[in-house]
């Protein structure tokens, strides 16, 4: 960026902040895409208004961290839906979201991207309308195929984390593989009925292998099924744990585990002792 | 019974494990029982189970109690 177009960026702002309709006159003024702009606004210290509630929990810094980050997004049902919306909102700059599946009926009790007008549709395609809604700055990269260890480290590559929003016991042990191979967090959340779990799988942490450890059952999500309020309390603490990895602030899930119980009304995170493999 | 014929510990139940069982339980059990006697007293299916924990460290299903031990047991969540 030229030290005129420099000037030219800093003139649209006011009290700090960059509107909407500015990030457009920038972009077309200037030839570049939205994303490009948002990032030079905030490099220049300039805040996209659409951010505005974002902070001071999160400084400009964090917000740029965000803007040049890429997560990817394994599953776009239950959890992985309300994940993507809240990655979008909070301004990660690019999600790579994974899933072969298309929406169908009994996905509405709970997940997000269903609609009826959605029905039949990729879930990936539907990821990809929702984020553009919300912010076309964001670049989405849609596959809509199954995971494997292979066709993992090619659309993994570059992703600060990897959110696990799989919906089978046997999915995410695959995942974990691929994450490892990468060096790359695996941020996870699994829920059944009331139920849920969350940690933070770094490279060579036990946490997951000792969550899924024992039993070799699918789970007791075929059993209780899954109600509308448990993917979203999963979704909302593996976002927090990506911004915390991101920027690089709080005490992420790591070495223990929260054992979400929404029916007792009860959150416990359990320590691990022994936490390397 | 005397003391040394028995084995007293605590056991934690967690997610779908407690509707119908308990949260937490101060149990009795012969002496020489190990963890998996537990899950059978109990009824849960041992393939559900996810993990295995006492005070905080992974167990087998085959470990011997102690009196004094903090069982914990997860069940397996899988959904997403």
């Amino acid at each position: 960026m030229t030290e005129a177009d420099r000037a030219f960026l800093l003139a649209q702002g006011g009290d700090g902040l960059l509107s909407w309709a500015a990030q457009v006159r920038v972009a077309e003024t200037l030839g570049l895409s939205l994303g490009e702009v948002e990032e030079a606004a905030l490099a220049e210290g300039l805040l996209p208004s659409r951010y505005q509630r974002n902070r001071t929990t999160f400084s400009i810094a964090d917000q740029l961290s965000f803007r040049r980050a890429r997560v990817a997004v394994v599953g776009c049902g239950g959890i992985g839906g309300y994940v993507v919306e809240g990655l979008a909102r909070i301004g990660v700059g690019t999600i790579v979201v994974v899933d072969p599946d298309h929406f169908e009926e009994s996905n509405l009790n709970r997940q997000l991207l269903s609609t009826m007008a959605t029905l039949g549709t990729a879930k990936v395609d539907a990821a990809a309308s929702r984020v553009a809604a919300i912010n076309p700055a964001v670049t989405v990269v849609a596959w809509s195929q199954r995971l494997t260890r292979e066709n993992g480290a090619r659309l993994f590559e570059g992703c600060a984390a990897v959110v696990d929003a799989l919906d089978s016991i046997e999915a995410r042990k695959e995942l974990r593989g691929v994450c490892d191979d990468l060096a790359t967090p695996m941020i996870h959340g699994a829920i059944a009925g009331w139920y849920g779990q969350l940690c933070d799988a770094f490279p060579g942490d036990a946490t997951l292998d000792r969550l899924y450890g024992c039993g070799g059952g699918p789970g007791e999500q075929t059993r209780l099924g899954n109600p509308a309020f448990t993917p979203m309390a999963a979704a909302a603490f593996q976002v927090a744990e990506v911004c915390k990895i991101i920027a690089g602030q709080g005490r992420p899930l790591r070495g223990r585990a929260l054992m979400l119980d929404m029916s007792e009304g009860e959150v416990e995170a359990i320590e691990f002792v022994d936490e390397s493999r | 019974m005397l003391s040394e014929d028995t084995v007293t510990i605590t056991v934690r139940l967690f997610a779908s494990f407690r509707p119908g069982r308990f949260r937490e339980a101060s149990r009795g059990y012969p002496a020489g029982a190990r963890i998996a006697d537990v899950i059978a007293d109990l009824a849960i299916d041992p393939k559900e189970i996810g993990m295995i924990f006492v005070a905080g460290k992974h167990a087998d299903p085959d470990r011997a109690l102690t009196t004094g031990d903090q069982l914990a047991l997860f069940p397996l969540l899988g959904g997403g």
